[in-house]
């Protein structure tokens, strides 16, 4: 699958780029589904960052499995779902020391789950590259409920936890890793835009 | 710039080169308390000269009851250091609030400082301040000799703090010291500029982020060949003595001019140039590699020109 191209919005809003390598640093990679193709490309351009890498891998479908183990990781992992690798990404994150570098390829809620967990270890933002490929579903936290909703791909959607009908901004929490979702109609009730697909 | 006048209540040598200086308000009003890390700039009314000079106040940041600084004797200076060492308890000075530009990150999992040489200062108020956080932090002390570490005087016994004393073959290994931090973990230096140099080299080398290395450079505005410099603005032409910064040379002028760290850190004095026939010498921490070879900015704090005209923005 090939990357997509967001468009421009406001500040609060991740960006993703181009993993690029940074050369012999120890590298710890997340990638999810078409993800791997993220991977995949930036051994192409620099095969040695392999070298000192520790790649988990959650297929959630794709063949690239092999392709991965093939570029020969210093440690290979793979897990059916992302709450599945949760606990091996931590310890790695426990584990790791500062100069660490972590490369996260897949879904925009996978990196922003995992992003998250970096930072509350302690990673800071900027030993954190990330190569979006896949879904544009959204994590959305309702600002009421505090609830957070997987999979959004509608706005508005229904709160799965309070039930209020909420608008998806485009706001994003890094503490979180989830977008913020507003009470739609809460000064007109009932008065609920149409809904549409959530676009890049 | 808020400032008041306080007292001198306590001067204790510290070493042959290091002094320590109380203040304190002279009715006993509670001071502002600060984070470690900050200075405050004294005022010294020297020989017709006004000079201000920053200093890191080392002793409890949440003590309000005094501030105490501490100042080394710098023969071959500008005289800052030499009129402190004259000052007896009982003398009032102008004091301005305490700004912090070097403030710990309380985000952090993991503090570790380095200091080298007087350096040692900001870390004094720190380091009280870090004993009442339940979080890990150590200290490295660096100096060519156990007699030359004048802030050894200075320093609490603690295990969070470590000596490295090179002719006793415990030189301080940067790379060994950064390469085994946990995640979270954030490097404060202070010092002489090859130190800090040192730590952002060894840091990069082992892929630290530039975000998690702190360092706050020991600055005080160099001796130089005197300069004209002309103010576009207040219509003067005016001479920068040798012991003289361009900033200290427009407030004798009566020229109004913003600053706040005085050491080339904090950016608020940065002025544009409007003509440059000659080579300016920036001293600072601020600008940029690009902004100081257009010759467009300055840093009157500690910054200098040397050639034939010079005209600035004020």
């Amino acid at each position: 699958m090939t990357r997509v191209s967001f468009t421009p919005s406001i500040a609060t809003r991740p960006v993703y780029g181009q993993l690029a390598s940074r050369g012999n640093a120890p590298a710890l990679m997340l990638a999810e589904a078409a993800g791997a193709g993220a991977i995949l490309d930036l051994a192409a351009r620099d095969a040695s960052v392999m070298d000192h890498a520790h790649l988990i891998f959650i297929p959630m479908g794709s063949d690239d499995g092999p392709h991965l183990r093939a570029l020969r990781p210093r440690q290979y992992n793979e897990g059916p779902s992302y709450p599945a690798i949760l606990s091996r990404f931590q310890k790695a994150l426990a584990d790791a020391h500062m100069g660490v570098q972590l490369y996260l390829a897949g879904s925009e809620e996978m990196i922003g789950l995992a992003s998250a967990e970096a930072s509350a270890a302690g990673l800071p933002l900027a030993a954190i590259q990330t190569e979006h490929r896949g879904a544009i579903t959204r994590r959305v936290q309702c600002v009421h409920c505090k609830g957070v909703t997987q999979g959004v791909a509608t706005d508005p959607f229904t709160c799965s936890h309070c039930g209020l009908t909420l608008f998806v901004r485009d706001h994003f929490s890094r503490r979180l890793g989830a977008f913020q979702g507003v009470c739609v109609d809460a000064e007109t009730p009932g008065v609920i835009p149409p809904q549409r697909e959530i676009s890049a | 710039m808020t400032s008041q006048i306080l007292t001198v209540t306590e001067v204790e040598p510290l070493t042959d080169w290091i002094t320590r200086f109380r203040f304190q308000h002279p009715e006993g009003k509670p001071l502002p308390l600060f984070s470690g890390g900050a200075h405050v700039v004294v005022e010294m009314p020297d020989a017709g000269v006004l000079r201000r000079n920053a200093y890191s106040l080392i002793s409890d940041p949440m003590d309000g009851a005094g501030y105490d600084i501490a100042v080394r004797r710098e023969e071959g200076g500008r005289g800052g250091s030499r009129f402190m060492h004259r000052v007896k308890p009982g003398d009032r000075l102008r004091v301005a609030a305490p700004v912090n530009l070097f403030a710990l990150d309380l985000r952090a999992k993991k503090h570790v400082m380095i200091a080298g040489g007087i350096g040692i200062t900001p870390f004094l108020a720190q380091l009280k301040q870090l004993a009442r956080l339940p979080m890990p932090y150590e200290l490295h002390y660096a100096a060519p000799s156990r007699q030359e570490a004048a802030g050894v005087a200075l320093l609490p016994q603690s295990p969070h703090i470590h000596l490295h004393f090179s002719d006793e073959a415990k030189r301080l290994d940067l790379a060994a010291l950064l390469a085994g931090q946990p995640l979270g973990t954030h490097v404060y230096t202070c010092g002489p500029k090859r130190l800090i140099d040192a730590v952002a080299q060894a840091g990069a080398r082992l892929g630290w982020p530039k975000t998690a290395l702190h360092s706050e450079e020991f600055l005080s505005p160099p001796v130089g060949k005197a300069f004209d410099v002309t103010l576009a603005q207040s219509g003067l032409t005016l001479t920068v003595g040798p012991h003289q910064s361009l900033l200290e040379a427009m407030e004798a002028a009566q020229v109004e001019a913003p600053w706040l760290c005085r050491g080339g850190a904090c950016g608020q004095c940065e002025t544009d140039v409007i003509a440059c026939d000659g080579q300016i010498e920036h001293f600072d921490h601020w600008l940029s590699d690009d902004a100081r070879a257009t010759q467009r900015k300055i840093m009157p704090c500690v910054s200098r020109f040397q050639g034939r005209t010079f005209v600035i923005d004020r």
